[in-house]
C-alpha cells in the first residue's frame, strides 16, 4: 500500500468540512466514540442530524469559535491507499498553515461553491498550489444539491476555471461535481448526476499516479550525522544510489564509491528517496553535517546567491539589509537580504516591483547572500533541494518558506 | 525496483527525525513507557544508530500505577540491547511536598506525571524529549508539530506554535528551553502494529488476549482489578478474556474483551473497531479538551 498527502483549502463557507467530514464517515474512519461526541456537539449548536463539520476541530478555540485556525492532520485509509489529509485554514491571514500543509502534499483539493463559481480566494489557492508545485489538483464544484444537480452550473464553473488554469503551472487538474452534504460524489458516483463520467473524489485520491511526483533522476544525499568510520547517514532528498556509485561530497569535492549501503540497518544494494539511508564510502575523505553527496556528473548549483520567492511571515516587515539564519536540508549559515524584486499582491496576483518592504503573510522574489555555499536546486526541477526557511535571529522562530528560482 | 510502502516511507521519516534530533540537541532523552509506541521507537532509533550506540538514554517517569508486566518487558528490553534506561517516580515528587495524589474512588497520577517529567528536564538538562505521540490519537494532538518547542514553563501552547514546511526542522533553542520531538506523528495505530508484525518486534503480555479479574465500572468500561482502584457501590468484578488496546496507568488503561493472541489477529481487530483507541482511556474521557488541557500544562 503507498501513501498519498492531500492538502484542502476553501472559504469558510465552501463546505470544506463538511467534504472531509463525509471523506472521513464514508470510509470509516470516524470511531463511534468521535461520532458520538459529534452528535453532542451537533445538538449543542441546536443542528439538525449530525454536523460532519465538527470534525476536524482540535482546538477548544476552533471549537468554540466555529473556525480552523491551525493545520489539522487526518489520517485514513482504503483497501487501496494510505492517506494523510493536511486540513488547511482558507483565510490568507493563516497563509503559514496552508503553506505548511502545500509543502508536503501531492495533491491538492479546493472547494468553490457552485453557486458563486471561482472567487479570489479560489484563484489564490489555485496560485499557491502552483507556486509550490503541487503534482495533481482537484477542483471540487460543491453543493450541486442547491442547483438540482444541473449539468449547466457545473459546466460553467468548470470553463471558467479551465480558463483560469492554463494561466497557473499544474499539469495534473481534474474537476469534479459533488454534494458534500449529502455525499453525491464524494465516495460513491451520484445517482442524480448521470451526465458525469468521471471518478468520485475517493476514487480519484485512490487511482492517481504519484509513484514519479518525487525526482527519481538526481541523487541528493544531505548529510545528517556520522554513525562510524567512513559512514555517513542522511534521508535521499531526490534520486536515488547504488552501491558502486561513484559520488562527490559537496562543497569541498571529494570523491569517494560507495562501498556499502543500509536501509534501517537492512542492507540493500540500491536505496531511493524519500528513504533513510547510511552510505559507507570506500576511503576517508571530509564529510561534515550539512555537506551534500551527489553524483559526479549531476550536480546541484554551488552559490552564495540565491533567488528566491519568499512567503514572509514574520512579525515585523523584511526589508533590504536584514540578516537571517538559513536551514536548507541539513546545511544552516546566514543570509543577509539583498535586493526585494516584486511583492505579489494576494488580492489581484500583481507585481509591485521594487517594493520597500515585504509585510507579514506577504509573497515576494528577493535576493539573498549566503555566508557558506548552498548547494541548490531549482524549486521547479526538485522540491526538496529546491527549498528553504528562514529563521530570525532573536527569536529563533521559522519566519518564511523559499523556493529557489 | 518493488514500490515503496506507507511503512518504508513512513520508517524513512521517523529515522529522518530522530538523526536529526541527534544533531541538534546536546541531551536528548527518549521517553519509555512500555507501550507499543515506545516500543516502536525504541525499535527505529536502533535502526536509525546502529551499529553505533544510541545518543540518548531512554527515560521511563514511573507512576507507581504501572501494570507489573510492563516493568518486567521494560526491563527485559533494555537489557536486550544494552542501553542506558533512567527512572524518575512520581512517589519520589509526591514525598517531596511537589505534588499531592488525587482522593477519590478514581483518582490517577496522570498530572502528577507532568511535574516529575518537568522536575526530570531541569535536573538532568535536558534539551529535548523524544515521544511516541501520533497526531490520529487524539485531536489536540493532530495539531502537534514534530519539533514542538516548549518554553520555560514546559507548557505547550497551540497558538504560537512555528510552522514547519517541507520537513525542514528547526531546532534552535534559547536557554530554558526545550523541545518535545514527535517522530511519529504521521502514523496511525494501524501503522504501529502492521510495524510491529513487519519487523517481528516483542510486545509486553497485555497487548495479546488474556484471562484478568476486571472491575466494570458503572459505564460499562473494564479495569484491571488492581490496589489502587477501590469497588464502588453497583460495580462488579468479573473474570474475562481481555487484552489492552493502550497501556497506561492500572487507572486508567480500559481493557476490552478479547480472543487475539496473535500480533495478525490484533491487526484484525483494530481494523474492525469502531471505538477509538483513546475512547478507552479514562484520562482523555474526563472532558472534551482533556487531552489539550493537560499538554497545556506540560504532558505529553
Amino acid at each position: 500500500m503507498d501513501l498519498l498527502r492531500f492538502a484542502t483549502a476553501g472559504n469558510v463557507d465552501d463546505g470544506k468540512s463538511t467534504l472531509i467530514g463525509r471523506l472521513l464517515h464514508d470510509c470509516r474512519a470516524l470511531p463511534d466514540d468521535q461520532l458520538e461526541s459529534l452528535r453532542r456537539e451537533s445538538q449543542r449548536r441546536g443542528e439538525e442530524g449530525l454536523n460532519l463539520a465538527f470534525a476536524t476541530d482540535g482546538l477548544r478555540a476552533e471549537r468554540t469559535q466555529n473556525i480552523t485556525i491551525d493545520v489539522a492532520y487526518r489520517f485514513f485509509s482504503t483497501a487501496r491507499r494510505r492517506f494523510i489529509l493536511a486540513d488547511c485554514p482558507g483565510h490568507l491571514g493563516y497563509l503559514a498553515n496552508m503553506v505548511t500543509g502545500l509543502s508536503t502534499a501531492n495533491l491538492a483539493v479546493i472547494l468553490v461553491d457552485v453557486r458563486h463559481g471561482l472567487v479570489e480566494q479560489t484563484r489564490r489557492h489555485c496560485f499557491l498550489a502552483s507556486l509550490f508545485r503541487i503534482p495533481h489538483l482537484v477542483l471540487c464544484v460543491n453543493k450541486m444539491d442547491l442547483v438540482a444537480f444541473a449539468e449547466g452550473a457545473f459546466a460553467e464553473v468548470r470553463d471558467q476555471f479551465e480558463a483560469f488554469s492554463e494561466k497557473v503551472a499544474i499539469h495534473d487538474v481534474t474537476v469534479i461535481p459533488i454534494s458534500a452534504k449529502l455525499g453525491d460524489n464524494v465516495v460513491q458516483r451520484s445517482a442524480a448526476m448521470r451526465w458525469y463520467q468521471g471518478p468520485s473524489l475517493l476514487r480519484h485520491l485512490e487511482e492517481v499516479h504519484i509513484a514519479s511526483d518525487i525526482n527519481q533522476v538526481d541523487c541528493r544525499l544531505p548529510v545528517q550525522i556520522s554513525l562510524g568510520p567512513r559512514t555517513w547517514a542522511g534521508r535521499l532528498a531526490s534520486g536515488h544510489v547504488r552501491v558502486g556509485d561513484e559520488v562527490m561530497c559537496l562543497p569541498g569535492g571529494a570523491r569517494a564509491v560507495v562501498a556499502g549501503l543500509t536501509v534501517a540497518c537492512r542492507e540493500v544494494a540500491e536505496a531511493r528517496a524519500p528513504l533513510s539511508v547510511a552510505v559507507q564510502l570506500d576511503r576517508d575523505v571530509e564529510v561534515r553535517r550539512g555537506d551534500m553527496l551527489v553524483r559526479v556528473h549531476n550536480r546541484p548549483d554551488l552559490r552564495c546567491e540565491v533567488d528566491a520567492m519568499v512567503c514572509w511571515f514574520g512579525a515585523e516587515p523584511l526589508v533590504a539589509g536584514r540578516t537571517l539564519r538559513l536551514l536548507h536540508g541539513t546545511s544552516q549559515t546566514r543570509a543577509a537580504v539583498g535586493r526585494l524584486d516584486y511583492r505579489l499582491d494576494m488580492q489581484t496576483l500583481a507585481r509591485q516591483t521594487d517594493p520597500p518592504a515585504l509585510f507579514p503573510n506577504d509573497i515576494g522574489r528577493i535576493e539573498l547572500q549566503s555566508d557558506q555555499p548552498l548547494c541548490l536546486d531549482r524549486y521547479q526541477d526538485n522540491r526538496a533541494t529546491g527549498s528553504f526557511v528562514l529563521v530570525d535571529e532573536a527569536s529563533n522562530r521559522t519566519v518564511a518558506a523559499c523556493l529557489v528560482r | 525496483m518493488t514500490a515503496l510502502t506507507h511503512l518504508d516511507v513512513l520508517e524513512a521519516e521517523a529515522v529522518y527525525v530522530l538523526r536529526e534530533t541527534a544533531a541538534w540537541f546536546k541531551h536528548p532523552a527518549l521517553l519509555f513507557s512500555g507501550g507499543k509506541d515506545s516500543l516502536c521507537m525504541v525499535a527505529l532509533a536502533l535502526r536509525a544508530f546502529r551499529p553505533g550506540r544510541l545518543p540518548f538514554p531512554f527515560l521511563h517517569i514511573d507512576t507507581g500505577h504501572n501494570f507489573p508486566e510492563t516493568l518486567e518487558f521494560r526491563d527485559r528490553l533494555v537489557a536486550a540491547i544494552g542501553e542506558e534506561l533512567l527512572v524518575r517516580r512520581v512517589q519520589e515528587t509526591i514525598d517531596a511536598g511537589r505534588a499531592r495524589d488525587e482522593m477519590g474512588p478514581k483518582a490517577s497520577r496522570n498530572v502528577q506525571q507532568t511535574i516529575t517529567l518537568l522536575d526530570t528536564v531541569r535536573e538532568l538538562g535536558l534539551d529535548a524529549l523524544i515521544g511516541g505521540g501520533r497526531r490520529d490519537e487524539e485531536k489536540a494532538r493532530a495539531k502537534e508539530r514534530i519539533f514542538s518547542l516548549r518554553r520555560d514553563s514546559g507548557g505547550w501552547n497551540p497558538h504560537q506554535q512555528q510552522p514547519e514546511f517541507w520537513l525542514q526542522l528547526n531546532g534552535v533553542l534559547r536557554p530554558g528551553e526545550h523541545m518535545r520531538v514527535f517522530p511519529l506523528s504521521n502514523w496511525t495505530e494501524l501503522d504501529v502494529w502492521q510495524y510491529i508484525g513487519r519487523e517481528k518486534l516483542d510486545i509486553p503480555a497485555l497487548y495479546r488476549a488474556h484471562r484478568r479479574r476486571c472491575l466494570r465500572t458503572r459505564a460499562g468500561i473494564l479495569l484491571a482489578e488492581s490496589p489502587y482502584l477501590a469497588v464502588e457501590e453497583g460495580e462488579t468484578v468479573e473474570e474475562l478474556s481481555v487484552r489492552f488496546r493502550t497501556v497506561g496507568d492500572m487507572t486508567c488503561s480500559a481493557a476490552m474483551e478479547s480472543r487475539a493472541v496473535f500480533v495478525e489477529e490484533i491487526i484484525r481487530e483494530i481494523e474492525a473497531a469502531r471505538t477509538s483507541e483513546r475512547g478507552l482511556r479514562m484520562d482523555d474521557r474526563r472532558s472534551e479538551a482533556a487531552m489539550e488541557d493537560r499538554k497545556t500544562e506540560g504532558y505529553f
